[in-house]
């Protein structure tokens, strides 16, 4: 199962965002996409889950362009995992991620004894069942976003696309999230995710993908991508990287910053 | 480690009585139907009343001359009334929870779009013309659809309809008519148009006859059901356009289908009553109290409650004093401090 986005153009007001961007995403993958603020990484996953039409460029799902998908059809294949946001409503855990269910069933008939079932065996698996019948507006960022990936693996998509999923989790809830999504990974789900934490991918994801400039200026294994000289390209600031004794690669530092700091 | 052994119990007792609470709605709408065809200028016990209408589905016998005279007062006199009380509270408040999922906004009621305003401007437009009953309604009908038509069609001209412009072009389109409104009672004879048209807008359930009631109540019984069946669809879309597009929801059909009942349920509501608010804001967070917010549930509940909110202020509006009250007075001095009581639970899901 893939998902790809080829030669994508997209202009925003008159503004061009996107010239000529690229991108694919298997099941068992974890690519990690990176680029500046307004750079359009936002756009190019709307674009990828047909949520935006492209000014040029195709974008296929197991080889077929998404047109000629049935948006229920897609919903199966392709799960979108939004940034943590607050629900105007207090659904329940288990109601939020219920809705995962919804290409299944339709919109018309209820969730059956085993879609209940399934999705009480997703909670389970994330680790949060104990929060299912808590108010989704209660709980925190990091278990919001557990909640909207349970959502999402209630689709039964193999793909999940995720937009920061980073953003506003703590240290902690980030560093348990990452595991997570390597777990899925090796369960065979594909990931495709934003950050803006050059470090992140460093050390974690199979692939890095650089979107500058509206192109995707880099792809593959983050050893070879992930240079000081990239993060200058990226984000116009210089880095240093720093290795651990054995030579193993550790993080991305601002040049010429004294360790004081 | 502490809270989720606390939290733990929960589960195992909290969806139960859940379960249960789903049916509170319906049977308070139940006891409020049989009150209101119970009690009045001339009080039947309640008992007395399921006789009757167990005699007339011919379960038991009834003497004629009790039987005929109940049929009068029952039927003819105040089955009209209960039933528009039904309707309209029903359909008030099942637009409401509708508009505020569609509307991610628990604040928002069925005016927002400008569907009260237009049905108001009508209705005194009508009344200005001619006056004829039939006329007031189809005026109130007809502008309360061409308000929001104007309204949703701003939006999808200057913003490809995105939640906010809907909001805009309601805004416009309710201010339109309310300045079209004033030019009419502007224009009325301060001696006999302008306070019907003062009165008319109060609102009153004793205007509709069985003849009102035979022509509006399939539209708004469909749309109310229409509506109820929409719920999942509408969970889905309060979290937003684009969620809902991936979960394969056909968001703008939805969205539109959704106004366009809403829209022809609530102006049905003020050809027959008048203007009746608060009620599209009260009762669905009554409703969200007892079922929670999912909308499957919620919709339905939120129809019942209304139904019975609407029997009961109607109770109030008849009984309290010797002359009748206007009906939308007595919903929005019931409303405001039943709003009040709820407002605490209400506010959590708030930001």
């Amino acid at each position: 199962m893939s998902i790809a986005a080829r030669d994508i153009h997209f202009a925003y007001h008159g503004r061009p965002v996107l010239a000529g961007a690229s991108l694919a995403l298997a099941a068992g993958e974890r690519v990690c996409l990176l680029g500046a603020n307004g750079a359009g990484k936002s756009t190019l996953l709307r674009i990828l889950l047909g949520l935006q039409r492209p000014d040029r460029g195709s974008v296929t799902v197991d080889g077929t362009a998404l047109a000629g998908w049935h948006r229920r059809q897609l919903a199966r294949r392709v799960a979108y995992v939004p940034q943590v946001h607050v629900a105007p409503f207090p659904y329940t855990v288990r109601q939020v991620a219920l809705m995962g269910r919804l290409p299944a069933t339709g919109l018309l008939k209820a969730p059956g004894a085993a879609d209940r079932a399934c999705v009480g065996d997703i909670l389970e698996h994330l680790g949060i069942a104990h929060l299912a019948e808590r108010a989704y507006t209660e709980i925190s960022g990091g278990e919001r976003q557990l909640t909207l990936i349970a959502r999402a693996l209630a689709q039964e998509a193999l793909l999940l696309v995720m937009d920061e999923p980073l953003a506003g989790l703590d240290y902690g809830n980030q560093v348990r999230l990452l595991e997570r999504l390597e777990g899925l990974t090796g369960e065979g789900y594909g990931v495709l995710m934003t950050t803006h934490d050059p470090n992140q991918p460093l050390t974690g994801s199979q692939r890095v993908a650089l979107l500058i400039d509206g192109r995707i200026a880099a792809d593959g294994h983050p050893h070879e991508v992930l240079t000081p000289e990239a993060i200058h390209r990226l984000y116009g600031v210089r880095v240093e990287l720093l290795h651990t004794a054995d030579g193993r690669r550790l993080a991305f530092r601002p040049a010429g910053r004294r360790a004081a700091c | 480690m502490a809270e989720a052994a606390s939290t733990h119990p929960l589960p195992a007792t909290a969806p139960a009585a859940a379960r249960m609470r789903w049916l509170v709605a319906p049977l308070l709408a139940l006891a409020a139907t049989l009150a209101a065809l119970s009690f009045g200028r001339y009080p039947l016990p309640p008992w007395e009343t399921v006789r009757f209408l167990f005699a007339a589905a011919g379960f038991v016998s009834m003497e004629p001359e009790r039987y005929a005279l109940l049929h009068n007062l029952i039927v003819e006199i105040r089955l009209p009334r209960v039933l528009a009380a039904i309707l309209v509270g029903a359909s008030l408040s099942v637009s409401g929870a509708a508009y505020q999922a569609l509307f991610r906004n628990p604040l928002v009621s069925p005016g927002l779009l400008g569907v009260l305003a237009g049905a108001s401007a009508g209705a005194a437009l009508g009344i200005l013309l001619d006056g004829h009953w039939l006329l007031v309604q189809a005026g109130a009908f007809v502008m309360g659809l061409a308000a929001v038509g104007i309204g949703v069609g701003i939006a999808h001209l200057f913003g490809g309809g995105s939640i906010i412009m809907l909001v805009l072009g309601g805004i416009l389109s309710g201010a339109l008519f309310t300045s079209l409104l004033t030019m009419v009672k502007y224009l009325a004879d301060p001696y006999s148009q302008l306070p019907a048209i003062v009165y008319w807008l109060m609102g009153s359930l004793g205007q509709a006859g069985i003849g009102d009631m035979a022509w509006a109540a399939p539209p708004m019984l469909a749309g109310i059901l229409l509506l109820c069946l929409m719920g999942r669809a509408l969970d889905a879309l309060s979290m937003g356009d684009d969620e809902a597009r991936a979960l394969g929801v056909p968001v703008t059909a939805v969205r539109l289908t959704a106004i366009a009942v809403a829209t022809l349920i609530s102006a049905l509501t003020v050809s027959i009553a008048g203007m009746i608010g608060w009620i599209g804001l009260v009762v669905p967070h009554i409703a969200r109290l007892l079922v929670g917010p999912g909308n499957a549930r919620l919709l339905p509940a939120a129809a019942s409650l209304g139904a019975a909110f609407l029997l009961f202020a109607d109770g109030l509006a008849r009984n309290l004093f010797a002359a009748e009250l206007p009906i939308g007075i007595v919903t929005e001095l019931l409303g405001i401090p039943v709003f009040l009581l709820v407002l605490h639970r209400v506010r959590r899901g708030w930001t």
